[in-house]
């Protein structure tokens, strides 16, 4: 059995640093995803709050707000997903290696 | 509108359904594939089948008439159940399908060591699961209401028996299938009128015309156009309450388990919002459209606008078609999610009130799949009276109220249960008795006569942006003043949440599920 596994198991101090670094290094490309969403998403309403105009601008044929929000954003979203996902199995791949190695 | 195509429709749609359900019922043998259909799901299938449960009479009918009544603030419901899934991806797919539990109960248990907060959780499941249901029934009367003007309980009646037929028939595994079918049947059934519609279209009225010109401040966010004040506190509390409701509500979650593992599980979520994406395209033309060639549906509520912009756009055959086409995908919403959540709600009936006492009156003489039918039933009889005394509410608002519970309770207890080491049983059912309590109190009074008007109605008709922060702050509080009640196996837990399944470690044993009844699922215990 590697040792980082071993580490884990027997909940020794190493044990619980390599369990605790994988848990931050998750916690962080998630807070980094809701970051960019609160920023994006959350400063729509207010754009729409302190610029009036943006209400009834027209981008190619259609209101903006109805650009944003029934189109643009769910391909947005989308993509935010992937790059989601691929970080998160990077981590969990380098995790994986890490602790089977030793 | 014809009624005899429209019901032949709604009719294929049903023994599609029922169909579907017995071909799942040759291959789901052991209380284990009732579940979680073996866990053994391709993330594609699954991706359908999460989605086509998901989208429900509330997105299939309700956002388009909330949009065409309200204006272009209500955009925002789309908006807020896809991010739902998003939020859900990023905090709790991957670790939820690790902790190995079955239900929202048996994940609590295991986490947090504490048969009083698995208990709680039960009965949160089962309030916010009928509380979900009502919607579909009302939509579901709605429906057939719109197609041949029978009154609003003989379509509840239809879905509720279907749904109880086809879920005690087969359980899960059928139900992936039907559900899978039923998001191409929605998708389908939605886009080819929008498509139709533009296609031939050559009149002097443009399509688009609703939204420019003198009468298009319906067309404008924040204009007020739905009557609300302080629309920008509404906008964000709704916003709050969809984006971080969807991981709360127990339907979805049950769906997870269905993956092989934890990557399966967030591969299956990236599906998911392409196919929401898709969907959501299409509602808010409905409500365009809908302002110029059904503009008396402004004043009914607009529940019904789907159902009937075909045959105001084409009178005739072709109008008649493309309705029924509709109010097939409309019966397929309804149909989906109400087996979705009964599933879950029965589930829940089943492991933690009905199967400890059958097994006691039995003498332990009975097959445990009996009481998930028993449960089943259970499951759907309660709603179905509650539609029945409560009547007409708005589809969408007894949505947006199931989020806003889901929201203050089951997101709290599973974000911090999951990347929270410190916190602490009491502080999770401090928790969850708050958030709870705090956002059932707004929705009663939502129900039983909202204050006038002013920041009263706003915090009142939508309460997640304080009720969510207050089921937070309580957990941590009260974890913080309790830190000896910290789970022993807290540690362990941790492990078994975020390990990667390639590592080889030690997770600790399997969530407790179904304590009593070890002997009716070999598979697992042999």
């Amino acid at each position: 059995m590697p040792t980082g596994t071993r580490e884990i198991d027997e909940q020794t101090r190493l044990g619980q640093v390599y369990m605790q670094s994988l848990i931050q290094s998750q916690l962080r490309l998630t807070l980094a995803v809701i970051g960019s969403v609160v920023l994006v998403l959350g400063s729509i309403p207010m754009l729409f709050w302190l610029v009036p105009p943006t209400r009834t601008l027209s981008v190619l044929g259609l209101p903006l707000p109805w650009v944003i929000l029934g189109i643009l954003v769910y391909p947005v979203v989308y993509v935010a997903a992937r790059i989601y996902v691929r970080n998160a199995e990077r981590i969990e791949t380098e995790f994986t290696e890490f602790v089977g190695r030793q | 509108m014809s009624p005899a195509i429209s019901l032949t429709a709604i009719g294929l749609v049903v023994v599609a359904t029922i169909g579907i359900g017995l071909f799942g019922l040759r291959i789901s043998r052991t209380t284990s594939d009732f579940y979680v259909a073996s866990r053994a799901v391709s993330p594609r299938w699954n991706a359908s089948a999460i989605s086509g449960e998901y989208l429900s009479a509330a997105s299939f009918l309700g956002v388009a008439g909330l949009v065409l009544v309200n204006g272009a603030d209500m955009l925002w419901f789309s908006v807020g159940y896809t991010v739902g899934y998003l939020m859900l991806l990023v905090l709790v797919a991957a670790p939820l399908r690790r902790s190995g539990a079955y239900t929202l109960p048996d994940f609590a248990e295991t986490r947090f060591e504490s048969p009083v907060v698995r208990r709680i959780c039960a009965g949160l499941v089962v309030g916010i699961g009928t509380l979900y249901l009502l919607p579909q029934l009302h939509g579901a009367g709605l429906a057939v209401q719109t197609v041949t003007g029978a009154p609003p309980q003989v379509g509840a009646m239809i879905v509720a028996v279907i749904v109880v037929i086809n879920v005690a028939a087969g359980g899960m595994r059928s139900i992936t299938f039907v559900q899978a079918f039923q998001y191409w049947l929605k998708l389908t059934a939605l886009a080819t009128p929008i498509f139709v519609i533009l296609l031939v279209w050559h009149q002097p009225v443009g399509v688009l015309d609703s939204l420019h010109g003198a009468a298009a401040e319906w067309a404008e966010p924040l204009s007020r156009a739905g009557g609300r004040d302080h629309p920008l506190y509404a906008t964000y509390s709704l916003l709050l309450a969809l984006c971080f409701g969807t991981m709360g509500l127990p339907h979805v979650l049950v769906r997870f388990y269905t993956n092989p593992d934890g990557r399966a599980a967030r591969r299956t979520t990236v599906v998911v919002l392409a196919l929401l994406g898709l969907f959501y395209l299409f509602p808010p033309m409905y409500a365009v459209l809908g302002r110029t060639f059904a503009p008396d549906l402004v004043g009914t509520g607009g529940d019904t606008v789907v159902l009937e912009l075909p045959g105001r756009v084409f009178p005739g055959t072709a109008g008649d078609l493309l309705g029924a086409l509709v109010a097939a995908g409309a019966f397929a919403a309804f149909l989906s999610t109400s087996s979705g959540l009964t599933v879950a709600i029965a589930g829940v009936i089943d492991q933690d009130l009905l199967r400890s006492r059958l097994h006691r009156w039995t003498g332990g003489d009975y097959v445990a799949v009996n009481s998930f039918r028993i449960a089943a039933l259970i499951a759907m009889i309660v709603p179905y009276l509650a539609f029945t005394v409560t009547g007409a509410l708005s589809l969408a608002d007894t949505v947006g109220l199931a989020f806003a519970l889901a929201a203050s309770t089951f997101c709290p207890l599973l974000v911090l249960g999951i990347w929270w080491r410190r916190m602490s049983t009491t502080g999770a059912a401090a928790g969850l008795v708050v958030g709870g309590i705090a956002a059932s109190a707004a929705a009663l009074v939502n129900v039983s006569g909202a204050p006038q008007g002013g920041w009263p109605r706003a915090l009142v008709g939508q309460p997640a942006a304080w009720t969510m922060p207050l089921a937070f702050l309580t957990v941590i509080v009260v974890s913080k003043l309790t830190p000896d009640r910290i789970p022993a196996g807290t540690a362990r837990s941790m492990v078994r949440l975020h390990t990667p399944e390639a590592v080889d470690v030690d997770r600790g044993p399997a969530p407790l599920t179904n304590r009593s009844t070890s002997a009716a699922r070999p598979a697992r215990h042999a």
